[in-house]
């Protein structure tokens, strides 16, 4: 089975943003970049299924050369090929989803996996776009049926399952309300959430042979995609603080300040 | 003026989901509103939503009867083309989020997600956790969203819409099934529409007695933080945050929760919060109107006696 999986650079999790004095973009300095967490967790899941159904799982990046770092890492857990989509500039969902399309159309793969969203932008359209350009069904926010602390998960059993004949897979969804169990038939589309597993670390010798494997360039131009955003951002800012609060010497304290100051109970 | 058109969500058991009343808020600010429901039988929900709107196109089929994305995308387009629609949005709910990205892509379309604000054109919406807000445009003909139901009043009924009912196309597709949901039933009220949430964390060790038994003194809804729902403590369905569920009750109790920007991202918009925490540097106690540094299993029975005495 053939897996193409997405690895988005974006700012440590971790970091604080600031927003520029221009109010037109953050603050760069100091920050770390990382893989999109649930990008991570789309390789990591890839891995799974093709450790069960072998064939090669593929990473794509868009962005300009620091991508490279968040290929990289994706090849050091185990990917065997990244295709790097050299681009400079603003994109929107919809310029990376057309990209993508064309990288598929290109790799042909079984099953795209991506993150359901990035922490940066925090959008969470890109998968579904994908799929309804490509025609394919789509299952998002794929979690495992059991908890992350389960033997499955200590035994790296995919969440995502595939049927016989591989030919379809059944993925079991986060939904408002319980969890929803889908039958999509390849090729399609899956995008993760956070409960589908716990990504493996990249080893040192996983670290080395990343840096032999194939990492393949392509441009918007090359791809015949026209990339010009749709959606403008015309101003950053910060939200307002909340007003600070003060600490309750005693639970006694805090009902009456909940009675008679908040009023809320 | 333009013309709006809001997807109508039910719930589980067929009834009108509440987060359609806040889309419809957001929408009115927006043009002229109408709604689509989806249904095998759409007609008693759609009869529901009148009240609320210009026209509801009520669209019943077969293939209608559980919501998948590749039946609901081109039904939804298909009725935003026949009334011309300029916008096309839903309430941010998860079926809101894996919905209308299809549906903007049918229809290619630029979509803002999670909208907080609407002032003239310009949309309002949270990145990086909540940490940055931005103001957005969307440049094509038509526009998608989906709105952030805590930022928008629950609609009020506008009288005197129209039914017209329709039968949208079998898409004959196959790629994707519906095989079955598992419900997670709870006897408490919907953590999104609770006036109080009472949540754990970590801290907690995976023992919600005192968190449920609080939050039934006071008929609040439980949530909670990632780290208890990816051990399996709680259900997915009770992740408050940046992934999870975003909520703005009159009061937000966090017990034994650190306060990570991804869990602030859910809850700040709470009226007042109340932090309970034994770790005095918490960043928890940043954004809590009243911070309480106790051991929870000690605060919570001692609170919850509290409040019944004070009755
Ligand atoms: C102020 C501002 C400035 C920006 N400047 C730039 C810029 O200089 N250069 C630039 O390239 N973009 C820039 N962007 C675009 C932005 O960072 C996103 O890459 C783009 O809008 C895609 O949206 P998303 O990641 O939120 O989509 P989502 O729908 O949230 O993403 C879902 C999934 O799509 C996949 N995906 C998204 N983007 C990529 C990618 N680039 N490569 C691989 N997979 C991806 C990931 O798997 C992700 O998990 C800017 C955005 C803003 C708001
Ligand atoms: C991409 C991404 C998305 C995320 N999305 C979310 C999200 O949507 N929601 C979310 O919640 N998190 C999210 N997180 C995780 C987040 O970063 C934190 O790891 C998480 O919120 C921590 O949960 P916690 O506060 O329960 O645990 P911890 O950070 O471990 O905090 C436990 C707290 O309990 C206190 N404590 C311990 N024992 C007691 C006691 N007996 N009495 C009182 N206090 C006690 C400790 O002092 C500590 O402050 C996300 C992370 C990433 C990377």
């Amino acid at each position: 089975m053939k897996i193409l999986v997405t690895a988005k650079r974006v700012e440590d999790p971790e970091s604080k943003i600031k927003v520029d004095a221009a109010g037109k973009g953050i603050v760069k300095d100091g920050l770390k970049y990382k893989i999109n967490p649930f990008d991570e967790i789309a390789v990591e899941e890839a891995l799974r299924l093709a450790a069960k159904h072998p064939g090669d799982v593929v990473a794509v990046s868009i962005g300009g050369k620091e991508v490279h770092e968040q290929l990289r890492h994706a090849l050091a857990m185990g990917a065997t090929k990244a295709v790097w989509v050299n681009h400079e500039g603003p994109l929107d969902q919809m310029g990376v989803a057309r990209l993508l399309q064309k990288i598929v159309e290109k790799e042909k793969p079984d099953l795209v996996i991506l993150g359901k969203q990035s922490i940066d932008d925090d959008q969470n359209q890109v998968g579904q776009y994908l799929a309804e350009w490509l025609g394919w069904g789509q299952a998002t926010f794929a979690s495992k049926a059991d908890s992350l602390d389960s033997e499955n998960e200590k035994n790296k059993v995919p969440g995502v399952i595939v049927g016989d004949g591989a030919k379809t897979v059944d993925v079991i969804r986060e939904v408002d309300g319980g969890l929803n169990r889908l039958r999509l038939t390849l090729p399609a589309v899956v995008t993760t959430d956070l409960r589908l597993n716990q990504p493996r670390y990249a080893s040192l010798p996983g670290i080395m042979k990343a840096k032999s494997k194939p990492l393949e360039e392509q441009t918007a131009q090359g791809l015949g995609v026209d990339v010009a955003p749709k959606i403008t951002v015309t101003k950053l800012s910060m939200p307002p603080a909340r007003k600070a609060g003060i600490k309750v010497p005693d639970v006694a304290t805090l009902v009456t300040k909940l009675k008679t100051e908040a009023k809320v109970v | 003026m333009a013309t709006v058109l809001v997807v109508v969500e039910a719930q589980p058991d067929g009834q009108l989901k509440k987060a359609t009343l806040n889309a419809i808020t957001a929408a009115r600010q927006l043009g002229d509103v109408h709604a689509v429901v989806l249904a095998k039988d759409a007609s008693a929900l759609a009869a529901e939503v009148k009240d609320y709107v210009k026209v509801v196109h009520a669209g019943s089929g077969a293939h209608l009867e559980h919501y998948l994305a590749e039946n609901w995308a081109p039904a939804v387009a298909d009725v935003a083309k026949s009334i011309n629609a300029e916008w096309v949005g839903a309430a941010a709910t998860q079926q809101g989020r894996d919905l209308m990205p299809r549906v903007a892509a049918r229809l290619n379309a630029a979509m803002a997600s999670d909208i907080m604000a609407v002032n003239g054109a310009t949309l309002t919406r949270p990145m990086w956790a909540g940490a940055v807000i931005a103001e957005v445009t969307l440049s094509t003909p038509v526009k998608c969203f989906s709105v952030r139901t805590t930022e928008f009043a629950l609609a009020d009924k506008s009288g005197g819409g129209e039914v017209k009912a329709f039968a949208p196309a079998a898409t004959g597709q196959t790629h994707a099934q519906f095989v079955e949901f598992k419900e997670v039933k709870s006897a408490r009220p919907e953590l999104t529409e609770a006036k109080i949430v009472v949540s754990g964390g970590r801290g907690t060790k995976g023992d919600f007695k005192e968190i449920e038994a609080l939050a039934d003194e006071l008929n609040a809804a439980v949530g909670a933080s990632r780290a208890v729902c990816d051990a399996g403590w709680q259900p997915n369905d009770l992740q408050v945050g940046q992934t999870g569920k975003v909520v703005a009750p009159q009061l937000y109790v966090a017990a034994g929760i650190s306060g990570a920007i991804q869990h602030l991202a859910g809850m700040k918009g709470s009226k007042t919060i109340v932090a309970i925490n034994k770790d005095a540097e918490a960043p928890i106690f940043q954004v809590a109107d009243y911070g309480l540094v106790a051991d929870l299993f000690k605060a919570l029975p001692e609170l919850r006696a509290a409040l019944k005495a004070a009755k």
